[in-house]
């Protein structure tokens, strides 16, 4: 579970182009479920996503992960808990590396290297030898049926084969929540379909999934358990869908 | 224990992350590569050879007599009567004096010029010659065969080998024939009683320049040569030859590394990203900056090992054609090439340092700002 309180993020604070992106923001996301962050452009959702992903730090506010502290070296305030805004950055690093799997609108995959690579990129640092990761990777592309694809460099890839890359990538390090900011942005309608279903599998697997989109076909989703509509930074409580 | 076998992965994956990397950008790459180990190559050739140089020079000059007397006729190097010998002896501190009888021999079966000595030693054996290994080898001869020179008079003397000089001892006797003072004599027509120049030997060395300057006094025609003076000429043509190549070859050095820092600091928008995009996927930026320098070694020491091992060739086994030119005016010295290895630790390392680290830190530092980029930064490309 993820518990976020009073989050607030603001750009340039104190110059006069200082701007809120994120206004006091708490809410609760549970965890085995399928969360999306809807609303306009620069309403905050992807402002939002990075700093419950550890990769920025709020202004104010706490945000709490629960039952996934097994994945840290430290325990905080009582077991299964760890308060994340407040840690020093090689946690945090620590942190968004064992317990998360970003998907990018742009994939973000490395140009020149074999798609293999791309899927084994966020294992190499850990520390973990290189067979296990590798191993894993080939399996989570049998999974995603691209295994014919592991030696291929990435620009020769279809937009659906980059995308089951990039969720390949984003499942390396078995992470308990899984994160991605409008995947389906440069999708066709069928692609973007076939993402909801891995979503929904993930879901199954008892990952968190975390979706920031203002694509129908993922909002609308039968798949999705809790939709939170998202208006100048702050919840729009009335529009949300439990 | 965990911890190191943890470390130890990380930087292999990195490594190995590292070649993966490089090699996408094979052309820039390898082209950077070559550049390098032709600088590398030149700069060590140059450092070995004229280190093994001096060493010869060295090796040679320990033979030599602390002293040896020349006598000048018209500004050149003429014959030495024996009366000089005897009056150089008598001055006070000199413990020996020795005529020395020695030439050149041109022979024109193989163009080769080549050193004869008479001997000093009393048993030696009249019509039997002690040759160089060299001679021995170009002339394709065996203890026991004979060795046809032809004397001043276009007649045949035959010589028996006698010994053949182990090879690689040193330089001078690879070339050299030493044969009866009789039978110098006979082959030169040398005139006796006479010598090419005399070897005196000091009882103190530091009493050396007293007695050069009592026997140029005495002997207004003579020159006294001091070894350390032969010492000090090598030395320096050898420091100036050196020095100024070396001129040159740290000018080529530093437009490498000027254009090393130009390549490596136009960190390009897709190398930007890229770090980005490691970033964000939860590398840290100790894992982006290792990465950087995995990179910068791999190119730079691969470029120094290969490039003084390919100069540990050049120099000792090909005997430094390129440095042909130069080549030619010690060969008034020594008449034929063979360096023996002799590697200098510390001007490697000086080598070393002068390339390696260099190219590695402009490798890294134009990456600090670019690893030090929030992870959030690729969620907005
Ligand atoms: N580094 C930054 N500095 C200043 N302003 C920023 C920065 N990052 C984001 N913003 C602003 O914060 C607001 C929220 O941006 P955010 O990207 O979170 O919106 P979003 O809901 O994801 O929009 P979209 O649907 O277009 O992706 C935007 O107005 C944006 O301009
Ligand atoms: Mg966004």
């Amino acid at each position: 579970m993820i518990e976020l309180s009073r989050i607030t993020k603001s750009f340039n604070s104190g110059k006069p182009n200082q701007f809120t992106a994120v206004d006091n923001v708490s809410l609760v996301i549970n965890p085995a479920q399928i969360t999306v962050f809807k609303g306009p452009s620069g309403s905050g959702k992807t402002s939002l996503l990075t700093m419950i992903g550890c990769m920025a730090r709020p202004t104010s506010g706490r945000i709490f992960l629960r039952g996934v502290a097994a994945a840290v070296p430290f325990q905080q305030e009582g077991a299964e808990s760890v308060e994340i805004t407040s840690l020093p950055e090689r946690f945090l690093n620590e942190i968004r590396r064992s317990t998360f799997g970003f998907i990018f609108q742009q994939f973000n995959l490395v140009k020149g290297i074999s798609s293999l690579e791309n899927v084994m990129l966020p294992a190499y640092p850990t520390g973990e030898g290189r067979a296990l990761f590798r191993a894993r990777a080939l399996n989570l592309m049998e999974q995603f049926s691209i295994s014919r694809l592991a030696g291929q460099q990435v620009e020769l890839l279809s937009g659906g084969e980059l995308q089951r890359v990039a969720i390949a990538r984003a499942l390396i390090n078995n992470p308990a929540i899984i994160v991605a900011d409008e995947p389906t942005a440069h999708l066709d309608s069928k692609l973007s379909q076939e993402f909801m279903e891995i979503a929904g599998r993930l879901k199954g697997e008892g990952k968190s999934v975390l979706i920031a989109s203002h694509d129908p076909i993922v909002f609308d989703s039968p798949l999705v358990d809790s939709l939170i509509e998202m208006r100048d930074g702050a919840v729009d409580a009335s529009r949300g869908r439990r | 224990m965990k911890n190191v076998q943890k470390a130890i992965e990380r930087h292999l994956n990195i490594l190995e992350f590292t070649l993966a990397s490089l090699l996408r950008r094979k052309a820039k790459n390898l082209s950077l590569l070559a550049m390098y180990l032709l600088v590398v190559f030149m700069l060590a050739s140059l450092q070995f050879f004229v280190t093994a140089l001096k060493r010869e020079a060295a090796i040679i000059l320990d033979d030599a007599p602390d002293m040896v007397v020349q006598r000048l006729m018209a500004g050149r190097q003429d014959l030495v009567p024996g009366s000089y010998a005897s009056e150089i002896a008598l001055i006070k501190g000199v413990t020996a004096v020795r005529p020395r009888l020695w030439g050149y021999y041109y022979d024109a079966l193989n163009g080769a010029n080549y050193t004869i000595m008479a001997s000093d030693d009393p048993t030696a054996v009249a019509e039997r010659a002690s040759i160089g290994s060299g001679i021995a080898r170009s002339r394709n001869l065996a203890v026991g065969d004979l060795l046809p020179l032809i004397s001043y008079d276009k007649n045949p003397i035959m010589l028996e080998i006698g010994t053949i000089f182990p090879s690689g001892s040193d330089l001078i006797a690879a070339d050299l024939i030493m044969i009866t003072p009789e039978d110098f004599h006979k082959l030169f027509n040398f005139p006796s009683g006479q010598a090419t120049d005399l070897a005196v030997t000091v009882h103190n060395p530091k009493e050396l320049p007293t007695v050069a300057a009592k026997v140029a006094s005495q002997l207004p025609d003579s020159r006294p040569i001091l070894k350390s003076e032969i010492m000090r000429t090598y030395q320096s043509i050898f420091d100036w030859r050196g020095g100024m190549t070396l001129v040159i070859l740290t000018t080529s050095l530093l437009s490498f590394i000027i254009f090393a820092w130009d390549k490596a600091t136009g960190l390009s928008a897709e190398e930007r990203k890229e770090i980005g995009i490691l970033k964000s996927i939860g590398w840290e930026t100790s894992d982006v900056l290792l990465l950087k320098l995995w990179e910068g070694t791999v190119i730079s020491l691969t470029a120094f090992l290969l490039g003084v091992v390919l100069a540990y060739w050049h120099v000792f086994f090909l005997s430094a054609p390129l440095f042909a030119q130069a080549l030619k005016g010690w060969s008034v010295i020594y008449p034929r090439f063979q360096l023996i290895p002799v590697v200098d630790a510390y001007q490697l390392t000086i080598l070393f340092f002068l390339t390696v680290v260099p190219y590695t830190t402009a490798t890294v530092i134009p990456c600090w700002r670019a690893a030090t980029i929030d992870p959030d930064a690729a969620m907005r490309y």
